[in-house]
């Protein structure tokens, strides 16, 4: 470990986004994540966010082969990644080329030279090599020859082919990023350790390369000091990085472990939402089946034959996935059985934007079935409440016997931050409709008079023997029937029942301001961006403006319409066409919902966030 | 799974559902099959799950006074594998028919085979649809005049059992809609089978295909026109006892013992515990007569059985015992 300072106190800052560049092959993921571990455990609150092609192994040196890795970190709150990049670390002339834009002028950037060649250059459609030419005249440019500093570093090392000490420059300029931002390197080194126990040989090459960037940058003459970020008042406690995908799984986990039911995941591989799958796989442990089906629908048909036996029952899958899902989805909130089903949103329509992130399966996730079909949506808003969300999804699942969809998107199921962990004891309990033995006059759609849940007799038990199905159900026998009086009774109690959720959910509560000139309105993954905007604006003066973000789309809180009514104006802020803005509209005759749409394919950004309130409130 | 303490009779196993399928219908044999056949399986009555997708044999399990679910159309092996996944002491049944089965649920019907998961599937075959009132279904014949094909039908069909040992179904078994006494005793066998068990019954549909097996059904012919499979005994059939089968070649051969000088000695003896399913697919192709019984029912590893293998190796190895070991496992940090 090295920490020793030569030159100048390093200048201190309160946040700083970070973004690492390079080939697929590169290891530009690995290198972010170091760095962002190491500032999380230095106490520094992150976000980050990873940008990987959708190709497995594209090209080398080519423009779509680049992978990329954004950190942003904070002795402040930090709510996103960021947008506008302070550092870039670039490996290569592609990986310059395609994020340039997100530098600001005068900001730095960090490239290899040695990737500079004709035909990287050629590559990345360069005609004359930028850093030769003045293109970048308005950056601090650090250029350093990585690869042959990093083949330097490694001479005499015993046992390293060619391959392994070229891949290994990523950690030369680790510990360059590592010394400019007063870091040190004792995480990363423990990490070699652990990793690469078997290869005495690797943990060497890469601690030596590690070290020598570190010693690189503190000894260049091109920087001229270095910066710390203090660590920032997070609430005290144990903390850990997590992705949100890992956090749904996770509250999935902890659902299980609190109902005392087993896990069931039924589901088909589909990007962004596969890591749910993946992580879920791993902890049979814990009694976990997951299975995975031959397709979407079998994979939600497994779900509802588990929660039909019994098991609380999840599904996972983006846009199409949902789409395919459908059918089954009604049948699950027709027979009445608890089901999870996660959408990790992606770019749409049809297989649209499969890596970048949307919220364009808000209406299909509300109305997307035939028939009156109503679901409780449910939306996660960052990394780390997507354990909450998956919890809450689950525990209503089960106690009000309704298929519940928790949305996600990819931004958020990607992108990691710090989550203060959470022991099952602090969570809430949850409490089943199970029956257990027979009861006179006992039928199958005996419900909760508060919560209207049906009762959930398990095969197994004798004397409940029962069928359901998807045919209308006699309203008190459970049996088939046609009587149209019965077949509107059961729709509006089917209706009702979602609508009661409202008495078992939170208000929605704004932030920054109670009542004022313009609220601010969101929902799901967008927290982070709208949040700091708004944060930002109200910090320049402009006092009220409020926030509203809903997690909860269907049922809303029942005092959603008391607080629209405090504002002059509201604006609804998502990344889609007006989906929870036509909701809006429709629950609320008479109040006007200005739109703020983006359908890129990307989050918001800050400042078209606060050119917009700004425009709102003039 | 758990025995029995309680002697069922037939009459445990029915609802009190009134029973709605066109008279004449297989489908009311086969139900009463099942009804009797079930107290023999010596399974209680609480742990025996029925799934049907949708059709006229997917009201299967209103009928029975079982746990039951009529789901959505082609997808009951989802939810059957679902339920014996999630709780193996289940005797699962799967209800399904041609269209069913081999059309909207193709992609369903090939891979719950291939798995083995231990449960059954009972066939309905009856090649047209009849819920939707008379069209050709995937095994309707080449020709024949539905409502959605007035001149013929042009789609070649599929045979169930040869799609079915494709996919390699370990059990495979198929009986005249018409035969209760058989129907039952494939019934039990069946459930004995340790991994997925596919029965199918040539059913009659005296509506909109009527007599479509009549090789099998027709007391004239039958006996003629049909090989009744039994392990370990010779392949012998026909009103006298007197025709065999034997190989010839790469394909199989009807004689007549006594002709020839075959002897009784030369026909094939069936074994359905074969594993290589070569001879199983001939019987199943054969046309003339047409093979029934048990044609192959070939022990094999169920899935239930890696998942739990599996499981038990992960427990033993893993220092999570409760999810707050994940939680706080691997690299976490303290704020103060």
């Amino acid at each position: 470990m090295i920490t020793a300072k030569t030159k100048d106190q390093p200048e201190v800052l309160e946040a700083v986004i970070i973004r690492f560049v390079g080939d697929s092959g590169d290891g530009m993921q690995l290198t972010g994540t170091q760095f962002s571990d190491t500032s999380a455990m230095f106490g520094n609150d992150i976000a980050t966010f990873p940008n990987y092609p959708s190709e497995i192994r594209a090209p080398q040196g080519s423009l779509y082969g680049v992978s990329g890795f954004q950190v942003h970190i904070g002795s402040v709150e930090i709510s996103t990644p960021g947008d506008e990049v302070d550092l870039l670390v670039a490996m290569n002339p592609a990986g310059l080329k395609t994020n340039l834009h997100a530098v600001k002028p005068g900001n730095t950037i960090i490239v290899d030279t040695d990737s500079f060649t004709k035909k990287n250059l050629e590559k990345a459609q360069y005609a004359t090599n930028p850093l030769e030419d003045d293109s970048l005249e308005n950056y601090r440019v650090i250029q350093v020859s990585m690869t042959s500093l990093t083949k330097e570093s490694l001479k005499g090392v015993e046992g390293l082919d060619n391959k392994s000490i070229t891949r290994s420059k990523n950690m030369f300029a680790l510990g360059m990023v590592y010394w400019m931002y007063d870091r040190s390197t004792e995480h990363t080194e423990e990490f070699f350790n652990k990793k690469f126990k078997s290869k005495p040989s690797i943990i060497e090459a890469n601690t030596r390369v590690l070290k020598a960037g570190f010693n690189y940058a503190n000894t260049l003459e091109l920087i001229p000091n270095s910066y710390t970020i203090s660590p920032a008042k997070m609430s005290p406690g144990t903390y850990r990085i997590i992705m949100g995908n890992t956090a749904t799984a996770w509250g999935f986990l902890a659902a299980a472990e609190k109902s005392g039911l087993n896990l069931f995941l039924g589901s088909y591989p589909i990007t962004p939402a596969t890591d749910i799958l993946h992580e879920l796989v791993k902890h049979k442990h814990f009694g976990v089946k997951a299975f995975q089906a031959e397709d979407e629908i079998a994979g939600i048909c497994s779900a509802i034959g588990a929660s039909f036996a019994g098991n609380l029952a999840i599904t996972t899958t983006s846009g199409p996935g949902l789409a395919l899902k459908g059918e089954a989805l009604g049948l699950a909130m027709m027979i009445e059985l608890p089901l999870v089903l996660v959408n990790v949103q992606r770019g749409g329509p049809s297989t649209g934007l499969p890596t970048k992130t949307e919220q364009s399966d808000l209406l299909q996730a509300m109305y997307g079935r035939n028939g009156e079909s109503p679901v409780i949506v449910i939306a996660s808003s960052t990394p780390a409440d997507c354990f909450d969300y998956a919890y809450q999804a689950a525990k209503l699942a089960i106690e009000h016997m309704t298929p519940v969809i928790l949305l996600t998107d990819g931004y958020i199921a990607n992108g990691s931050a710090p989550w203060k962990i959470k022991s099952v004891s602090e969570m809430p309990e949850i409490k089943n409709n199970k029956v257990t033995e027979i009861k006179e006059n006992w039928h199958p759609y005996d419900r909760n008079p508060d919560t209207l849940a049906r009762n959930w007799a398990i095969p197994g038990t004798p004397g409940l023997e029962h069928r359901v199905g998807g045919l209308e159900k006699d309203r008190v026998t459970g049996n088939v029937s046609y009587i149209p009086d019965n077949h509107e009774y059961m729709t509006k109690i089917r209706a009702e029942k979602v609508k009661r959720v409202q008495n078992y959910i939170p208000d929605i509560k704004p932030e920054f301001a109670e009542t004022g000139d313009l609220l601010v309105i969101g929902w799901g993954g967008t927290y982070g961006s709208l949040h700091s905007a708004v944060k930002q604006i109200n910090s320049e003066g402009y006092t009220k403006i409020g926030f509203a973000h809903f997690n909860f789309i269907n049922p809303l809180p029942k005092n959603t319409k008391q607080l629209l009514s405090k504002f002059k104006k509201i604006v609804v802020c998502e990344l889609n066409n007006g989906q929870f803005s036509k909701i809006l509209s429709g629950h609320f005759n008479g109040i006007e919902f200005l739109q703020f749409n983006k359908i890129q394919g990307l989050p918001f950004g800050n400042t078209e966030l606060i050119e917009k309130f700004k425009q709102l409130v003039q | 799974m758990e025995t029995a303490e309680k002697k069922y009779t037939f009459k445990d196993f029915a609802s009190d559902q009134e029973v709605r399928w066109c008279p004449g219908c297989d489908d009311y044999v086969i139900l009463r099959s099942m009804q009797k056949a079930l107290p023999e399986m010596n399974v209680k009555r609480e742990n025996v799950v029925f799934i049907s997708g949708i059709g006229c044999s997917s009201r299967f399990p209103y009928y029975m006074n079982t746990y039951g679910m009529h789901s959505i159309h082609g997808r009951a092996p989802g939810i059957a594998s679902g339920v014996k996944l999630a709780n193996p002491d289940l005797s699962v049944w799967i209800i399904t028919g041609d269209g069913d089965a081999m059309a909207i649920g193709g992609n369903h019907f090939i891979h719950l085979l291939r798995r083995n998961i231990n449960l059954n599937i009972v066939l309905f075959n009856n090649e047209i649809y009849g819920l939707t009132k008379g069209q050709f279904s995937p095994t309707s014949l080449v020709g024949q005049k539905t409502k959605s094909s007035p001149y013929g039908n042009t789609q070649p069909p599929f045979q169930p059992g040869e799609l079915a040992l494709g996919a390699q179904a370990r059990f495979f078994a198929r009986i005249g809609g018409n035969n209760p006494k058989d129907m039952s005793k494939i019934f039990i066998e069946s459930h004995k089978f340790n991994g997925t068990s596919l029965i199918e019954i040539l059913q009659n549909c005296v509506i909109f295909n009527d007599g479509c097996f009549k090789n099998v059904t027709d007391k004239e012919v039958k006996e003629d026109k049909q090989i009744y499979l039994e392990q370990g005994k010779p392949m012998i059939f026909g009103k006298n006892r007197d025709k065999g089968i034997v190989l010839n070649g790469l394909k199989l051969e009807v004689v007549t013992i006594g002709e020839n000088g075959i002897t009784q000695e030369d026909l094939l003896v069936h074994n359905a515990k074969e594993q290589d399913p070569t001879l199983h697919q001939m019987l199943v192709r054969l046309q003339n007569p047409i093979a029934t019984g048990i044609i192959r029912s070939f022990d094999d590893i169920t899935l239930e059985e890696r998942v739990d293998a599996l499981t038990v190796e992960v427990k033993a190895n893993s220092k999570f015992k409760k999810t707050d070991d994940l939680f706080f496992s691997g690299e976490t940090y303290e704020v103060e």
